[in-house]
């Protein structure tokens, strides 16, 4: 078992509460882990990522080599190209379609989407009317981790005891609008799955 | 135990292990968490450590020497910059020694993601002739942190532990020993040592010149040094890496994926192990040298006439700056690589920016609406959220140089005839290093305005506390400002008017005068909302 994954997103998304779910899930199975973030300036507005890397065997670097990621899970579609350089050959992004449109010259929506769908296997998913659903417009990111689970190497079922570990202090309610947000991510991947088949 | 930490926190972990009394810090990127995290554990009942934040990185150097003369464990955070403003103590501690043990922690930025520069601490480790202790993981952080309070009271040497941004802002897991308990109050009865008056100073100097051969001897045989080799092929004249720190990850993940026949030095302990590396260098006819900073070592072992078989910064196998990677290892071992994907020309960059609703808005653009009366305006700007004033749309400052850098300058600036001499420095900044160069202008009866962007915390490095809250009219008074120069207004879009007449009267004023422009930031204010 070996991977690495970069969430990606704009600062105050949520990509460490992503990156902290997988890490515990990632935990239990007694799996190594290294997770780099970005703190200081950029988590104002600006762009931030996430390296986690998850592996049976031991970790040395806690960066992500360029070409070497299994996985861009970005929830915000403009800053899934921003790591280009990283994704394997073989490489996946699940992104969410919702820019975030807080600097003046932000590229046509559109475009962003096509350059992606051009660029590698994709899932785009539009997050938010989903996170709506679940029962917040801010669950937008658990949302997201639901349509990258299958490809984490990690089942659902112990992703969504991470979940529940995760968000267990805040409440019951709290933690399974979370496990929706997550499954009707997750059942946008599978859809997708069944359209290629 | 094993717990998920950051390395700041597997750094706090080691030291509440290792008995500290206390933690003293001025909040700085990368390094602010290590004493958040400390701060977190005292909340439990029955906790004993002190971990309020300082006013400056000299204040809690200071205390913390304190802490140690008075035979406590005590523990220094800071940034690399943060360091330049301890200095003082920093190369004085090393010649009073310590009593309890004290460590020091610097956190560096290479690639400066959040700093104005990329300055090795190592270089400062030297000067002051003190250990530095520079660890590759979360695991060697939190064991080298217990090991430095060891060898800091067994050499009577403050002892400092370097880590990279990378190292500090990254998690994995970390298993904990055995914690220890705090040192009992034991005042040093040591009287030469401490009262560094020449006569003294000479002989505790000659003592810290005769410590550095049992520093070495300590470094030879330290366990946080080892000679690694990923292939067990025995070849003869393979390329050997010294990989200082963190480089040793990087020259590891490169050497496991490609199954490199490379033999890797991995170097933790300063001074150098002397033996070590020169038995390492005979072994091998091409050697990289990574480091994660200056090209420290690099330098010391090339030597002044320059050795062409020690390749690295210097001969641009490795970049002259910037943090390191498993592909610029990959490069300088000689690696073909497929070129990765390009960022396609889509993507526009996303730098930080003033959050909406910010205070900080209000204010530049009351100032740029005065400012523009006058040609050629220039503003004095200091370090902060605000620094971010200096980008568009506002273009509001034209310094940032270092703390309380805006205040002098301006000042100097206005000794030179600028008119007006104008300076924006924040709340914390102020108490950090700002007061002593307004006094400098009171006393010199400069003319100056001095706007004081109050938003009652010390923003940037997440919302801690700040030093004078509430305070600064009272402070401003205290070391002279005339009263009714010393103005305060609230930076809102309904003050607007109101907020450009004060800021046009004592700019026109020739004098010191201080606005201090006053409203909570609104991620402080969010976080109190939560909570609440």
């Amino acid at each position: 078992m070996n991977k690495n994954i970069i969430i990606a997103g704009v600062g105050g998304q949520g990509i460490l509460t992503i990156a902290a779910i997988i890490d515990l899930a990632a935990m239990k199975l007694g799996l190594h882990v290294k997770q780099a973030e970005v703190h200081g300036m950029s988590q104002r507005g600006g762009a931030v990522e996430s390296h986690l890397r998850l592996s049976s065997e031991e970790i040395f670097s806690d960066l992500i080599p360029l070409g070497k990621a299994d996985l861009i899970l970005s929830i915000e579609p403009m800053e899934a190209l921003r790591y280009l350089p990283f994704l394997a050959p073989d490489g996946v992004i699940v992104a969410a379609t919702e820019p975030i449109e807080n600097i003046g010259n932000y590229p046509d929506r559109e475009k962003v989407l096509e350059t992606i769908r051009q660029s590698a296997q994709h899932l785009l998913v539009e997050a938010e009317p989903l996170a709506r659903e679940a029962g917040s417009a801010r669950a937008g990111n658990v949302v997201m981790l639901g349509a990258a689970s299958p490809y984490l190497g990690i089942s659902a079922g112990q992703m969504e005891g991470a979940i529940a570990r995760f968000f267990g202090r805040k409440g019951d309610e709290v933690v399974e609008m979370n496990i929706n947000a997550f499954r009707l991510g997750r059942a946008q991947a599978i859809k997708k799955d069944e359209t290629n088949q | 135990m094993t717990k998920l930490l950051l390395g700041a926190e597997a750094i706090a972990q080691g030291a509440l292990d290792a008995g500290i009394s206390g933690v003293y810090a001025y909040p700085g990127t990368p390094s602010t968490e290590i004493t958040e995290f400390i701060q977190r554990a005292q909340r439990d009942p029955g906790k004993t450590v002190r971990s309020a934040w300082s006013t400056n990185e000299k204040t809690a150097l200071e205390a913390a020497l304190g802490m140690s003369y008075a035979g406590k464990r005590s523990l220094v955070c800071m940034k690399h910059v943060g360091l330049n403003v301890a200095a003082d103590p920093f190369m004085n501690a090393s010649i009073t020694g310590v009593h309890g043990g004290l460590t020091i922690v610097v956190a560096d930025d290479p690639s400066m993601h959040s700093s104005q520069n990329e300055q090795d601490s190592r270089v400062y480790g030297k000067f002051a002739m003190i250990p530095v202790l520079e660890p590759a993981n979360q695991q060697e952080a939190y064991e080298m942190t217990r090991y430095a309070f060891e060898l800091s009271e067994k050499s009577r040497l403050p002892v400092m532990l370097r880590v990279p941004t990378r190292l500090s802002h990254s998690r994995s897991t970390v298993q904990r020993g055995e914690p220890r308990g705090q040192n009992p109050l034991n005042p040093s009865t040591e009287k030469g040592q401490w009262i560094l008056l020449p006569a003294n100073a000479r002989g505790n100097y000659q003592r810290l010149l005769d410590k550095q051969e049992e520093l070495v001897a300590l470094s030879e045989s330290s366990p946080f040094n080892w000679v690694k080799r990923w292939s067990n092929e025995e070849t003869n004249n393979i390329t050997g890496v010294i990989a200082f720190g963190i480089a040793y990850n990087y020259a590891m993940e490169v050497i496991r994926a490609y199954h490199l026949p490379v033999e890797v030095l991995k170097i933790s302990t300063y001074p150098l192990p002397k033996n070590l590396v020169n038995r390492f260098i005979e072994k091998h006819n091409t050697l990289l040298i990574a480091e994660e900073g200056y090209p420290v070592c690099e330098e010391l072992l090339k030597g002044y006439r320059g050795d062409n078989a020690l390749r690295g910064r210097l001969d641009g196998t490795l970049p002259r700056t910037g943090e390191l990677s498993p592909g610029l290892l990959a490069k300088a071992l000689g690696v073909e690589t497929s070129e990765p994907n390009a960022v396609p020309a889509i993507v526009k960059g996303r730098p930080p920016m003033l959050c909406q609703g910010c205070g900080h808005r209000d204010l530049f653009h009351a100032l740029n609406e005065v400012m523009a009366a006058y040609p050629n305006y220039r503003v004095f700007g200091d370090i902060g959220c605000y620094t971010l004033g200096a980008l568009p749309p506002f273009n509001a400052i034209h310094t940032c140089v270092d703390m309380g850098a805006a205040i002098t300058m301006a000042k100097g600036a206005a000794d030179a005839g600028m008119r007006p001499a104008v300076c924006v420095i924040g709340d914390s900044t102020f108490t950090h290093s700002g007061i002593t160069g307004l006094l400098d202008a009171v006393n010199d009866r400069s003319p100056l305005t001095v706007i004081i962007s109050d938003n009652e915390t010390t923003a940037m490095t997440g919302g801690q506390d700040s030093a004078g809250t509430g305070r600064f009219h009272d402070i401003c008074r205290g070391i002279g400002v005339a009263e009714k120069h010393i103005r305060t207004l609230v930076p809102l879009k309904r003050n607007h008017e109101e907020n450009v007449k004060v800021l046009r009267e004592e700019l026109e004023y020739e004098g010191v005068s201080v606005i201090i422009a006053q409203r909570e930031c609104v991620q402080t204010a969010k976080r109190k909302r939560k909570k609440a």
